[in-house]
């Protein structure tokens, strides 16, 4: 009999239609999986009744004769950054502990209606603020992954999306979603080994998803391959009239028009993405990758992205000028923590609650934002961000003049050990290759390309035009087909 | 431009987080750095381009001005940490 929970979304999806097992077996094996794992902290809240029921409307559908939905029969785990109606949302942080949504956001909602079911609320980033999932008020996630130097020193799983990395990657679920601001899909699916995709701005809806940087926060799906990618992207993805900067365009069918062929295309490999201090196996794995794409039958083509180093401090400039203004709503009165010490009036109870209920990065960042946003600095620092901002799009588009699609490391290293990197910006750094397409709106994913000496995974990026998801999605299939990716981590849990 | 303590405790009042002083003698000099490092940004030269507001062109749809939500008092106030009478409940504002 087939672990269940080796399998993936299309391979679950099309057993359930073909009834080679029954949904609800596929819900319980899962189930028994992640209370299984609670080492790993990956889950905030588990929820078997939902895959449960999730699971029954799947084999009640089959039984009476019915076309299944496109998820029916397929458990998945959800960033606890979407608002899930009836069920705890916390954003990882203390100030929305308690907090229970009266609604359920897009994307997640269209999930359901797509027939998935929700295995539970997935650990993450404060305020999706993190790049290893060590900010989180509810403790780290550590990755299931370990180095082959028998040391057993805890893994970062990456960040912000660790809970789902490591959840996806350990077999707990098929799939999950992620969220991805400046890097939080790709990164964490670099280091645990897995695919994750951030489509085009504006291509998932951003209603109900606890916002970070309203320009550049994205949604997408992250699970172990491409296929699996393009099936939950398009359950995903599409207009949605609560959401102001939605794309009022029709949703692709990214899973039909998958192909492992490059050939016809450009792939671009900017120069500005090779750093001094890169180690040599990712350098390795780059060159692996141009070996593949041209095996795939693409042409190789060297291009200039010359506002590359400034992408990163533009970055945190404007992500956290983002987040002071939205993160200005929690101060104890509607929802969440409210700290109201004895004798305090309505501003020191702001002050209270903000100050217990926030960690430390959070803190700082909104601290940023404030600072860069105030009067005196504003053209100084934001106004100039956004200018570089412009600069930085503009290379993309005439990169786009000389190739179809980029292709890049994913991350500068492979996962670092929990509690290793206590300088914020050496945090920030861990999200060099990912922090530019972020700022232009691009469409981009991580694929895994092999393992580093340690024997942990290592992540090759492709970049694409805005909408041009598919030819994100084929470059991605051309490469998992030519890495042969077999690679898991054994159970230490 | 660098980020002293006094500045720390004026952004942290702006931000409205209360802060300690050990709190903010511990976050200025990391304030500071990020700053220092974001500094390089003025290097460039943007006199030539507008600031970047959107990735596809795109303009703020309107809609019908019409009533589509309203009458879910109970489930507002559901996650009120003090709720009385159908209002939010806060400490005293007027002086």
């Amino acid at each position: 009999m087939t672990d269940l929970t080796d399998l993936g979304v299309a391979a679950i999806r099309d057993g359930v239609r073909t009834g080679s097992f029954s949904a609800r077996e596929v819900a319980d094996a899962f189930i028994v999986k992640v209370s299984k794992a609670k080492p790993l902290n990956a889950f905030l809240v588990e929820t078997p009744d939902h895959a449960i029921a999730a699971a029954k409307a799947a084999d009640d559908a089959r039984a009476a004769g019915e076309t299944l939905k496109p998820l029916a029969g397929v458990p998945i785990g959800m960033k606890d950054l979407f608002c899930t109606k009836g069920v705890a949302s916390t954003a990882a942080s203390h100030i929305l502990e308690g907090f229970t949504p009266p609604y359920e956001s897009t994307v997640s909602g269209k999930l359901w209606d797509a027939g998935a079911g929700m295995l539970g609320k997935l650990n993450m980033d404060q305020f999706a603020m993190g790049s290893s999932n060590e900010t989180s008020y509810f403790g780290n996630v550590i990755s299931p992954w370990r180095r082959s130097d028998g040391g057993n020193a805890p893994l970062a799983p990456g960040g912000s999306s660790g809970g789902s990395s490591a959840a996806i990657a350990a077999r707990l679920c098929p799939a999950a979603t992620g969220t991805d601001t400046g890097g939080s899909i790709r990164q964490p699916a670099a280091f645990t080994g897995i695919s994750g995709i951030k489509p085009t701005y504006g291509r998932c809806s951003r209603w109900g998803v606890v916002a970070f940087a309203s320009s550049l926060d994205q949604a997408g799906p992250m699970a172990r391959d491409v296929r699996d990618c393009a099936i939950m992207l398009e359950a995903m993805a599409g207009f949605d009239a609560k959401d102001s900067t939605s794309l009022d365009l029709a949703v692709p069918k990214w899973e039909a028009g998958l192909s492992g062929s490059l050939a016809g295309k450009r792939i671009g490999i900017p120069k500005e993405y090779r750093v001094d201090t890169m180690p040599a196996e990712i350098e390795a794995l780059w060159q692996q990758g141009i070996d593949w794409a041209k095996d795939a039958g693409a042409e190789i083509v060297e291009v200039s992205l010359p506002h590359t180093r400034y992408a990163l401090p533009a970055y945190y400039i404007i992500a956290p000028a983002e987040a002071s203004s939205n993160l200005a709503r929690y101060d104890g009165v509607r929802y969440g923590l409210r700290d109201l010490p004895e004798g305090a009036n309505l501003q020191d109870m702001y002050a209270a609650t903000r100050a217990a209920g926030f960690g430390d990065e959070v803190k700082r960042r909104i601290m940023i934002g404030t600072y860069v946003l105030s009067a005196g600095f504003y053209d100084a620092y934001y106004t100039q961000a956004q200018k570089v901002r412009t600069l930085i799009a503009r290379d993309f588009e005439r990169a786009w003049e000389a190739c179809d699609l980029l292709l890049t490391p994913t991350a500068p290293s492979a996962a670092f050990g929990l509690g290793e990197k206590t300088d914020p910006i050496a945090m920030y750094l861990n999200d060099v290759f990912t922090v530019p397409s972020s700022l232009a709106g691009l469409p981009a994913m991580s694929v895994p390309g092999g393992l580093d000496k340690a024997g942990l995974p290592l992540g090759l990026q492709i970049i694409g035009k805005p909408l041009d998801e598919q030819g994100v999605l084929n470059a991605g299939l051309a490469l998992e087909e030519r890495a042969g990716f077999v690679a898991r981590p054994d159970a230490w849990w | 431009m660098s980020v002293d303590i006094a500045t720390v405790k004026k952004i942290a009042s702006l931000a409205r987080i209360a802060i300690t002083e050990e709190e903010a003698a511990r976050i200025a000099p990391e304030l500071d750095n990020i700053m220092g490092w974001i500094e390089q940004l003025g290097e460039v030269d943007t006199s030539s381009v507008e600031p970047m507001t959107a990735v596809i062109p795109n303009h703020l749809r309107l809609r019908d001005d019409v009533v589509t939500d309203g009458n879910v008092r109970d489930a507002v106030l559901s996650n009120a940490p003090q709720a009385e009478h159908g209002f939010f409940t806060v400490p005293k504002v007027i002086e």
